[in-house]
């Protein structure tokens, strides 16, 4: 069989999709890609992370490496996630690592040492129809599924990748891991951003790099409710953290003005819209008709909705009201369980954009 | 067959270094600084030890403090005399981080280096100030090769600043140069035995008569108060006895082996286009140590080469590299003038007394080859 590079993170996913190939007969080499040379404790990247990569690959007698990506991590991912909120953007950076790193630089990478294949230990599916088109598929584990952050992956990239736990449970990989003594079998999962160290959290990493500005949170009459430190770590949507008092009824904030320093809060449904605008849309192959199901956050639950394309713009016709999100959003479009289209959020009056143009 | 060509990161032991140990960690095993006889014998190697290595060094035996290594000694050096002397330390921007690190810890001042990677002498003589107390310049660069003046360094110390204390890490220089002539007007000296066929943990400081520094181990009065900890007497002897043999063959290798390194840049020069020698004009490489062939390819990364240069057991190196093993870009390079386009493509091959023209053939045939293929693959 031809060789395959094994983006090895030091977790427990990874170190099995490693044995997994191994045991299935591959060539396999581990790599562990420095990322971020800043302080983090929950990332994929720091040198105990490394050892542990190494470590596994050790136990399961592949040979491993370290690539350091970290300008094109800085470059790609951390730049433009600052840049992001300083935009009053809600980015995804590890969507961002997806698209640009692990299955762009390291592919290249790839290329460089005359390996075809590439494999990660992510939670999806790669299907293959009878006329030969890839799709990334939700994986066996509905709630560790990570088919939204692999959207972007285009039929170039998916001939060329391998998803070996794709197929099996989270348990089932601890258990798997643990059978065959890998020292990664009880590492707890990581935890959102690699980058950002749990203690100061995004308050004080964006803090370090921009100017965060305080900002008064209004309701809907523009009577001042409360206030928040920074205005950029404010997302649609959000509920949690906006301190208005258990007694407050349930609010969530449904406006930003950035420029103003106004967040506005209302009611659930005031966030409630019949359309959203995208932008970046991009097919994973041939377009579609019909009526798709369109998932909005990593773990969150699909609605259903209808693509117009007017002009330029691709808008997705909700069928039923559904909150705004958060413009930077990545919004994936599946058809039953397989990806057939991403896409970010983006801001603006859709109904005035598809009048206009209609 | 493996193909060594990281002989500045480490090299093979010694048959005789490796012999000389072995007692000392089976039958003369006694602590030195005890009263029997089992202590007193191991003490008796010891002396030994240090006599062997200043003949070696030029220096007193008595002036020889055994460290676990370079860095320790790099450490103690700049340390000892700041912590006992205040004022501060200078050094060169392309100090190995044993000495880099130490100096920027305690707010010193770094000089320049030409395009051909020597210390600026006149950078240098305008910062080594009457507050200035210790300077600190390598007798040989691990990256590039490029030996330092030591003398003439130590001359426009002594103009500028007589009081000022000279530290040389020759390190990388035991092998190539000869330090009793080289670094005789250093004051202080780093030493690292596994760089010239010795174990790895254990080197030395070498603190000529006259100058004092201050302990970094505390807690025990071996090495006349000047190191704590007892002695690692089979590394000890091991390192002399490689030192001695080391100082015996120099002449022969050092002929020997640039000969080698020269077919080596000149094989890979000729069969590969946008290369550049790290400090070289005009094939002038009489300024480098005769081990080192350090290259920058345009349009490479290091990672990528050494992985494919592993393929065909060529061992090689970027020269520069962080805690997690990935390479780093090279600080060498950078105060060289070098882009980082061209430092990320940085190769060195350091040779050593054993490398054969078979080595050297392997790398020139394959070599071209793999820089196509990462090009091909990067465009």
């Amino acid at each position: 069989m031809s060789q395959v590079l094994v983006a090895m993170s030091g977790g427990v996913d990874s170190s099995v999709a490693a044995a997994l190939l191994k045991q299935q007969g591959h060539d396999i080499v581990g790599v562990t890609l420095k990322l971020w040379g800043g302080e983090s404790d929950s990332g994929c990247c720091s040198v105990s992370d490394v050892e542990d990569a190494r470590r596994v690959a050790n136990e399961l007698d592949i040979e491993h490496h370290v690539f350091n990506f970290g300008e094109e991590f800085d470059e790609f991912v951390v730049d433009p996630y600052v840049a992001d909120h300083q935009a009053g953007l809600t980015p995804n950076p590890c969507v961002e690592c997806n698209r640009h790193i692990k299955f762009a630089k390291l592919f290249r990478r790839a290329d460089a040492l005359g390996i075809s294949q590439v494999a990660t230990g992510h939670h999806a599916r790669i299907t293959t129809d009878a006329t030969g088109v890839r799709r990334i598929a939700r994986g066996a584990d509905d709630a560790k599924d990570q088919s939204y952050v692999l959207h972007m992956l285009g039929q170039e990239e998916l001939a060329r990748v391998l998803l070996p736990v794709g197929d099996i449970t989270k348990e089932r990989v601890r258990e798997l891991a643990g059978e065959l003594g890998l020292r990664t079998a009880d590492k707890p999962d990581s935890q959102d951003v690699c980058f950002i160290h749990s203690t100061g959290g995004r308050e004080v990493f964006l803090g370090d790099r921009i100017s965060l500005k305080p900002g008064k949170l209004v309701d809907n009459d523009g009577q001042q409710v409360g206030s928040v430190d920074s205005i950029e770590l404010v997302t649609l949507g959000q509920r949690r953290g906006l301190n208005l008092g258990g007694d407050q009824s349930r609010r969530y904030v449904t406006a930003i003005d950035k420029q103003a320093g106004v967040v506005t809060v209302g009611p659930k449904s005031d966030l409630l819209v019949k359309t959203q605008l995208l932008s970046g849309f991009a097919w994973t192959h041939e377009p579609l008709d019909g009526s798709f199901l369109v998932q909005c956050s990593a773990h969150g639950s699909t609605r259903e909705a209808t693509l117009e394309t007017t002009g330029e713009n691709y808008v997705l016709r909700w069928s039923e009201p559904q909150p705004k999100v958060a413009a930077g959003q990545s919004v994936v479009l599946y058809k039953d369980d397989a990806v057939v289209a991403g896409a970010s959020a983006a801001d603006g009056d859709v109904q005035a954009t598809v009048e206009a143009a209609s | 067959m493996v193909h060594y060509f990281d002989n500045a990161a480490t090299t093979a032991m010694k048959q005789s270094a490796l012999d000389a140990m072995i007692p000392l960690l089976t039958q003369t095993y006694g602590n030195p600084s005890g009263a029997h006889k089992m202590a007193r014998d191991a003490n008796r190697v010891l002396d030994d030890a240090r006599e062997m290595l200043s003949n070696v060094i030029g220096c007193k035996p008595g002036d020889i403090v055994f460290t676990g290594g370079g860095t320790e000694a790099d450490n103690l050096a700049i340390k000892g005399i700041v912590d006992l002397q205040g004022g501060l330390a200078v050094c060169s921007a392309i100090e190995h981080h044993a000495v880099l690190h130490p100096v920027e810890a305690l707010g010193g001042k770094i000089a320049p280096v030409t395009p051909s990677g020597v210390v600026d002498l006149e950078a240098l003589a305008s910062l080594v100030d009457e507050e200035v107390s210790v300077v600190s310049v390598m007798a040989a660069n691990n990256e590039s090769g490029v030996i330092q003046p030591i003398g003439q360094i130590a001359d426009v110390i002594a103009q500028k600043n007589p009081a000022a204390v000279f530290h040389c890490d020759a390190v990388q220089a035991l092998c190539w140069l000869d330090i009793k002539e080289h670094c005789a007007k250093a004051d202080l000296l780093t030493l690292s035995a596994h760089k010239f066929g010795g174990p790895k943990g254990v080197g030395a400081l070498i603190v000529r008569d006259g100058h004092k520094i201050a302990p970094q181990l505390i807690g025990g009065s071996q090495e006349r108060e000047r190191r704590g900890g007892t002695q690692n007497v089979a590394g000890a002897i091991a390192m002399a006895v490689a030192a001695v043999e080391t100082d015996a063959q120099r002449n022969e290798k050092v002929k020997q082996v640039a000969r080698l390194r020269d077919r080596l840049v000149e094989g890979i020069l000729s069969r590969v286009d946008n290369v550049v020698e790290s400090g070289v004009t005009d094939g002038d490489r009489s300024h480098k140590t005769a081990n080192i062939c350090h290259l920058c390819f345009e349009g490479v990364e290091s990672e990528a080469l050494l992985f494919l240069l592993e393929r065909k057991n060529i061992m090689g190196s970027a020269a520069s590299s962080c805690a997690s093993g990935a390479a780093e870009a090279s600080h060498v390079l950078a105060a060289m003038g070098y882009s980082k386009s061209q430092a990320v493509g940085s190769l060195r091959l350091s040779l050593g007394y054993e490398t054969t023209d078979a080595d050297v053939d392997a790398v020139i045939d394959y070599l071209p080859i793999a820089v196509q293929q990462i090009r091909g693959a990067n465009r």
